[in-house]
């Protein structure tokens, strides 16, 4: 593999995207032409105020949700639905509780058709690399919230995407589980070289994982916004620098 | 219950120390108590009550006599013939119930406009209670084996038809949604999430069509029958053999014990991931 194939893997590429619902007879559009280029291995937060669409725009990015004009390239082909370069983390774990974790972890890499010792072998490297090495024979009603959190990624990572899509996956982790969550994303998605799109609310997440801040508008139409964040890796949440992005953001939802 | 003993003593078998293995004997036997104590008290107090003349020993013989009317019947194998023609009864009607309304309740319950479509008749079918049907089953299959298996059958079906579909329907559609994005197709979301998921809410449907079946059971071969446990209970009741009477009825109620806790031994074998166990 060359060096520039290597960077081309993972590029997503919005264009002209837009999509309503319609909820009561009235016709809501939430995702209003939407265009955007996300590199082959960048990190990319969304944010944006409840409802404006993050999830909207993600669900299509997985293919879960189709739009209604315009569409979505991946290494440059039009994408149609699910596919296996993309995996999906969630905001709640969805593990299967009848599979222990090597189980859960594996189950992506066997639905795939992997041979069942070929995925354990590998499921068992994304366990310890995300630090659950001792608790492979564990069911998931014996995790915490954040090692339940933690195996979701694990899984999501053996099938080897290219592009990891998130939604609020730390959402509904506390403070001090996320931020230690927040570090091993780094690492990860350091070491594995993929496209990661986050979806938060959590601007000093945002801050902390992404090379760019996709700001999606309040007002319906309005124009998206994109906020690079020059700093080096990894982030020092205290950093005047951090701080400074950090009341930027914050500005940017009217916020002090 | 009873795998909790085992549990205990496999666990006390791991201790070499004999004291260690003398205190969970110890515990083993206070637990046998709490569990079983009362069960002891109250044939102990049936025992003296009778032999004391307190309850009416013609209803209410002894235990031991109900216990040796018990033996006779099952070492002279004339109980044993009624066992195997009732468990032949019973077994064939549920494993017929088993086999069609579990396929049918994973079908159904997957298929939204099939499973609205029936559920009235559904819902209809079951709260006509199978006994009032017997005489319309008798009518359309003669008074043989055929209209006794099938009231049971009829009986046992449709908890465990309900049961399967409530389990497929209630399945997370987030687990099935994780499923697709990893590229699942029907069939592999089927198999991996849907069934799997479904096996808990299929045996409590299981457990209840057993105790159902052992009453549907009793109730023919009260009517038009020649052998079986339940026919033994009547038949006894009618020739006065007070004591085999209650051997038989004892027998039943063992049956269906013992049908339960193969059940909760099979779900627990199935269903160790889950930390509910009845
Ligand atoms: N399946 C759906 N049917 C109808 N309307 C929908 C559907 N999904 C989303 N919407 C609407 O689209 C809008 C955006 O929803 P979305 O879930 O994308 O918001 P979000 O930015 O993720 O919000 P949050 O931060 O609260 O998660 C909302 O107004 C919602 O009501
Ligand atoms: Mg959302």
């Amino acid at each position: 593999m060359t060096l520039i194939q290597a960077q081309a893997k993972g590029e997503v590429t919005i264009r002209d995207l837009t999509k309503s619902f319609t909820i009561d007879g009235q016709t809501l559009t939430v995702l209003k032409k939407i265009n955007l280029d996300i590199r082959g291995g960048e990190s990319l937060a969304i944010v944006g105020a409840s409802g404006s669409g993050k999830t909207t725009l993600l669900r299509i990015l997985a293919g879960l949700e189709e739009p209604d004009a315009g569409g979505v390239l991946i290494d440059g082909a039009p994408v149609h639905g699910l596919g296996r370069e993309r995996s999906v983390i969630f905001q709640e774990p969805r593990l299967l509780p009848w599979l222990t974790v090597l189980g859960n972890v594996a189950f992506g890499l066997e639905v795939q058709g992997e041979p069942k010792s070929e995925a354990a072998e590998r499921a068992r490297h994304y366990i310890r690399l995300v630090g659950l090495g001792e608790f492979e024979g564990a069911w998931p009603r014996q995790l915490s919230g954040g090692m339940a959190q933690r195996v979701g990624i694990a899984r999501a990572l053996t099938v080897q995407p290219e592009i990891l899509l998130l939604d609020e996956p730390l959402g509904a982790l506390d403070a001090m589980t996320k931020m230690t969550m927040q570090e091993e994303l780094n690492r990860i998605w350091a070491e594995e070289k993929v496209t990661l799109v986050l979806v938060t609310h959590d601007l000093e997440e945002a801050i902390f994982l992404a090379d760019r801040v996709l700001v999606l508008p309040k007002a319906k139409g309005g124009a998206i916004r994109l906020i690079d964040i020059d700093l080096p890796r990894p982030r020092d949440r205290n950093d005047p620098a951090f701080v400074r992005y950090r009341r930027q953001l914050m500005s940017e939802f009217g916020l002090h | 219950m009873t795998y909790q003993i085992s549990n205990e003593s496999v666990r006390a078998q791991r201790g070499p120390d004999i004291r260690v293995a003398l205190i969970r004997t110890g515990r083993t036997t206070r637990r046998l108590t709490a569990d079983y104590g009362l069960l002891i008290a109250f044939f102990a107090g049936w025992q003296i009550a009778s032999t004391a003349g307190w309850l009416n020993p013609a209803v209410f013989p002894p235990i031991d006599r109900v216990a040796s009317a018990l033996w006779t019947g099952l070492s002279s194998g004339a109980l044993v013939d009624d066992i195997a023609i009732s468990l032949q009864r019973a077994g064939i009607a549920f494993a017929a119930a088993v086999g069609i309304g579990i396929p049918l309740g994973l079908f159904m319950g997957q298929i939204r406009a099939v499973e609205r479509a029936l559920d009235p008749i559904l819902q209809l079918f079951r709260q006509t209670s199978a006994l009032a049907l017997y005489p319309v089953f008798i009518l359309l299959l003669g008074l043989g084996e055929a209209s006794k298996v099938f009231v049971i059958f009829w009986a046992t079906l449709f908890p465990i038809l309900l049961a399967t579909i409530g389990g497929v329907k209630e399945v997370d559609p987030k687990l099935i949604e994780m499923a697709r994005t990893f590229g699942a197709n029907r069939l592999t979301t089927f198999r991996r999430v849907v069934l799997p998921a479904s096996v808990p809410s299929i045996f409590v449907g299981l457990r209840l069509s057993a105790t159902t079946a052992l009453l549907l059971l009793i109730a023919a071969e009260m009517i038009g029958a020649n052998k079986g446990v339940g026919f033994q209970v009547m038949n006894a009741q009618y020739n006065f053999r007070i004591p085999l009477m209650f051997a038989a009825i004892f027998l039943l109620a063992f049956l269906g014990l013992a049908a339960n806790w193969v059940l909760v031994v099979l779900q627990r074998r199935l269903c160790r991931w889950s930390t509910a166990h009845h």
